[in-house]
């Protein structure tokens, strides 16, 4: 038995726009409830925007911007944030990179001045350059080379899926091309995509507005005004026929699969993308949803199942082409074709006799607790409220995702599962190599 | 063109959200506490669970919510999210811990929910199987990765004779586990006596302690409690090697001693810990990292637990760096135990303190954990306050007292996880190993 909905409740963050006449976009979301801020600046270059022979160069980058700056020597920005009490980090995505901090709330201009003055160049030297390649490859060792499932499937699968550069090379990067980056590559990536045209700003938490304008514009006015350069179609055709690949891992004891299918375009028919983010939760958010219960509690062919959308997760900081990916761990011996046949056949089943009482509503409810509860932090709302500036000139949108995905309708979800068709599909598959 | 660093606006001083306690008769406490940032509740069970056995226990956490009497996996968890809720439950060598959140309308189902659980939890034997064999096939995977198997090697090293030093079951002993010997466990050990419930949220207080007693008012009080002997004192002693034949890194940790949270000597620590490694801005990080290059992210970290603390050093490090990166760190150490720090080093380690704190305050999910952590030590939030007057007390004297007796070389127990062949003579001339024993 299920009880009646429940009511999705809606957030009312303020959020206020502008524009520097440099062209840098600016997002204050103020909320005083507690004495803490977020800083994030993010800049519209990513993964999937770097050359050729230059795997792995957005991140890399992304790492020299922390090394130092017209007033900051190496070393300065990480001790004048930890020494105000916040914390700082940056990341590299399919189509974007951030740079962010989180502090107490009388740390705020000081924030600003150090985003503000890498936006205006970092140092770039080849002994920063030499020691971050370094620290780069020991990133990747960690995270790839030394342990069992390393990139699966973020990874692996793009190479299966796409057919272009951008969206299938390896964004960490190969270690040759890392060690062959150079100054010059660098202040030329800087040159053409850090443009403060070509980036936003988004200050939230415990501040007056006004105020914080005014030390936004001492800081950030000066930055000289650089237009964006035009971004790249990264546009390639849908598959027509299955593609799946398969590789050893000699780390991982058990295998794993992952599938991919293309979605529509999340920022210019987000209508049609929408229920794709539905559809994921629907087949893996817990032990309710369709894959769970079939594939791990009543047939045990996966140990586990998880689904979303973005080849990184980000479901509302990814643009075309972009996918809804399922992966599956399976027990020891288990049949990868078995699994791929089982997803098929509650694919159909969801196609064809639609959703149970209750079934859709649950998983909408869940779904808004979950994008609540990332915004909670101070810092959560201002990284997406940078991203949803960049890339749809709507920060707002975040006070409305749950009431937006509390929209899709059933029929919305069948037609959804009817497209994840197996000639659609792209997979890669881990053949363990390890101790078994 | 030279900018000043803008300097700090005056801070604003820590505040604790309102909040109500209540211990119920059966012995379950309440902590309710205010939060309204977003219309959501996080809920907190802590019950003590010392003693249990480790397999049981492990399969234990990951059943409880595997069906009652009335009601499959896929029921509750049906009826969780129908109110955008979850509630999972993890285990550790002090307490099992249920953690979960929902939309805020829902907290009453969500503890009705919680209560029929805790009363009513049938471990079916189907699901006991399934979960045990997941448990089993995640453990195997675990035991491929360097981090685990360098952990399980330091605690088996620093925690000789007590519980602590085997804090994950063999897969053949998880796959032996009975259901009923899950319902002996939850019977005996699954009660409110000395458990704490903490919910953080758009709530009133002293409502949500009001409804908690009402649902959970009836979680039956009997069974037994156990507790943990204090943690053997840390043997300082050779660097034990652990071959990973083939490792592209070497998995580096050093065991210190350390206080606990009440200790005179906890925040000094806290801020000497900072100054070597426990954060970005620290001698070791800025040293292995960001001159060296030998490590991506290495960390230091005090690890409370009920029954002793301990300081860890940790870093993965490239093979053949793997010796100058453990002569860095012993370094570190020990100029730190035999030089004070800087008056700049000390401000500004003190600095990061006190806002992490403030930052750690700040989100539902963060306060729901802090309360619940503290709970298990028989703290409560105004141990914040109380801790950042510590913090903000400690001089320059004192984090060169700590640092001498707890962060000194001679005092550690290194270990090393990597590739025996490659590395051992280099560390062997840095100081005495020892080649643990298959």
């Amino acid at each position: 038995m299920e009880t009646s909905n429940i009511q999705i409740p809606r957030t009312a963050y303020e959020v206020e726009r502008f524009t520097l006449a440099n062209g840098l976009r600016v997002v204050l979301s103020p909320d005083r409830s507690a004495p803490v801020i977020g800083v994030a600046v993010v800049y519209d270059v990513g993964i999937r925007s770097e050359p050729e022979g230059r795997t792995g160069f957005a991140h890399l980058f992304e790492h020299l911007m922390f090394q130092g700056s017209a007033n900051l020597e190496k070393l300065a920005h990480f001790r004048h944030v930890q020494g105000a009490g916040g914390t700082f980090n940056g990341s590299t995505h399919l189509d974007y990179t951030d740079y962010y901090e989180t502090a107490p709330s009388n740390a705020l201009e000081r924030m600003l001045f150090l985003e503000a003055d890498r936006m205006r160049g970092p140092r770039l030297t080849e002994e920063n350059l030499r020691n971050q390649i370094d620290v780069v490859k020991e990133e990747i060792r960690v995270n790839v080379l030394n342990r069992p499932y390393g990139g699966f499937p973020w990874l692996k699968l793009p190479p299966v899926m796409f057919d272009t550069f951008p969206n299938a090379h390896d964004g960490y990067g190969s270690f040759l091309d890392l060690e062959s980056a150079t100054v010059p590559d660098a202040a030329e990536f800087f040159d053409r995509y850090y443009a403060c045209g070509n980036a936003t700003l988004a200050v939230s938490g415990d501040f007056d507005p006004a105020h914080a304008r005014t030390l936004v514009e001492r800081h950030f006015s000066d930055v000289p005004a650089r237009p964006a350069p035009a971004r790249a179609d990264f546009a390639e055709p849908d598959l027509t026929t299955e593609r799946r690949e398969s590789y050893v891992d000699s780390l991982a004891p058990l295998p794993a699969v992952a599938s991919a299918w293309r979605v529509p375009d999340p920022v210019n028919d987000f209508e049609g993308y929408l229920p794709y983010m539905v559809l994921a939760e629907v087949l893996t958010d817990g032990d309710a949803s369709r894959l769970v219960e079939r594939l791990v509690l009543k047939d045990r062919s996966v140990t586990s199942v998880g689904g979303y959308i973005g080849f990184m997760g980000e479901p509302f900081e990814v643009r075309d082409p972009t996918a809804l990916l399922l992966q599956s761990h399976l027990p020891p011996g288990g049949s990868v074709d078995k699994v791929l046949g089982t997803i098929d056949e509650e694919l159909d089943r969801l196609a064809n006799d639609g959703l149970t009482a209750g079934e859709l509503a649950r998983t909408q409810a869940r779904l808004a607790t979950h994008l609540l509860r990332e915004t909670d932090a101070v810092l959560g709302r201002a990284l997406r409220m940078a991203v949803l500036e960049l890339q749809r000139g709507n920060p707002g949108l975040l006070n409305d995702l749950p009431h937006a995905i509390a929209s899709v309708t059933e029929d919305q979800i069948r037609a959804a599962a009817a497209t994840l068709r197996p000639q659609r599909r792209a997979t890669i598959e881990v053949v363990p190599g390890g101790n078994q | 063109m030279t900018l000043a660093l803008p300097e700090l606006d005056e801070n604003r001083p820590l505040s604790l959200p309102l909040q109500a306690e209540r211990t119920l008769p059966n012995g379950l406490t309440v902590i309710a506490i205010r939060r309204p940032s977003v219309p959501l509740v996080e809920l907190r069970l802590r019950v003590p669970f010392a003693k249990t056995d480790l397999a049981r226990s492990a399969v234990l956490g990951q059943t409880l919510f595997s069906g009652t009497s009335t009601k499959s996996t896929v029921q509750i968890a049906a009826e969780l999210q129908t109110v955008g809720g979850g509630l999972g439950a993890g285990i550790d060598p002090d307490r099992l811990l249920v953690s979960g959140n929902s939309l805020v309308s829902g907290l009453d189902r969500l503890l009705e929910l919680l209560a029929e659980v805790l009363d009513d939890a049938v471990y079916p034997d189907g699901e006991v199987d399934t979960e045990s064999e997941r448990l089993a096939d995640r453990i195997q995977v675990a035991q491929s990765q360097p981090a685990h198997l360098a952990r399980v090697a330091l605690l088996k090293r620093i925690y000789p004779g007590h519980p602590y030093a085997v804090q994950t079951p063999s897969v053949d002993e998880v796959r032996a586990v009975r259901p009923e010997e899950l319902r002996a466990m939850h019977a005996e050990r699954l009660h409110p006596a000395g458990a704490t419930l903490v919910l953080v949220g758009d709530i009133d207080p002293e409502q949500a302690v009001e409804l908690a007693g009402k649902r959970l008012g009836g979680w039956n009080g009997q069974g037994t409690q156990a507790e943990l002997p204090a943690i053997p004192d840390l043997v300082p002693g050779p660097l034990l090697l652990v071959d990973r034949p083939g490792a592209v890194q070497s998995s580096l940790r050093i065991a210190l001693p350390a206080v606990g949270r009440t200790h005179p000597d906890h925040a000094a620590l806290q801020l000497a810990n900072m100054v070597f490694g426990g954060y970005f801005s620290s001698r070791w990080v800025e040293n292995i990292r960001e001159d060296k290059g030998y490590t991506y992210g290495p960390h230091s970290v005090i690890e409370h637990s009920v029954a002793g603390s301990t300081l860890t050093v940790s870093a993965e490090v490239a093979t053949e760096v793997t010796a100058p990166a453990l002569v860095e760190t012993l370094y570190e150490l020990g100029r730190l135990a035999s030089l004070p720090p800087s008056e700049a080093e000390l401000e500004q380690a003190r600095q990061y303190a006190l806002g992490t704190l403030q930052l750690g305050m700040s989100t539902q999910a963060g306060l729901a954990g802090l309360a619940s952590t503290y709970a298990g030590f028989g703290l409560r939030l105004n141990y914040l306050a109380e801790h950042s007057a510590r913090l903000a007390a400690a001089t320059l004297d004192d984090i060169a007292r700590v640092a001498r007796t707890y962060l000194a070389p001679a005092v550690s127990a290194p270990v090393i996880l990597g590739d025996a062949e490659k590395i051992q003579a280099a560390v062997a001339a840095i100081v005495p190993v020892q080649v643990e024993s298959k």
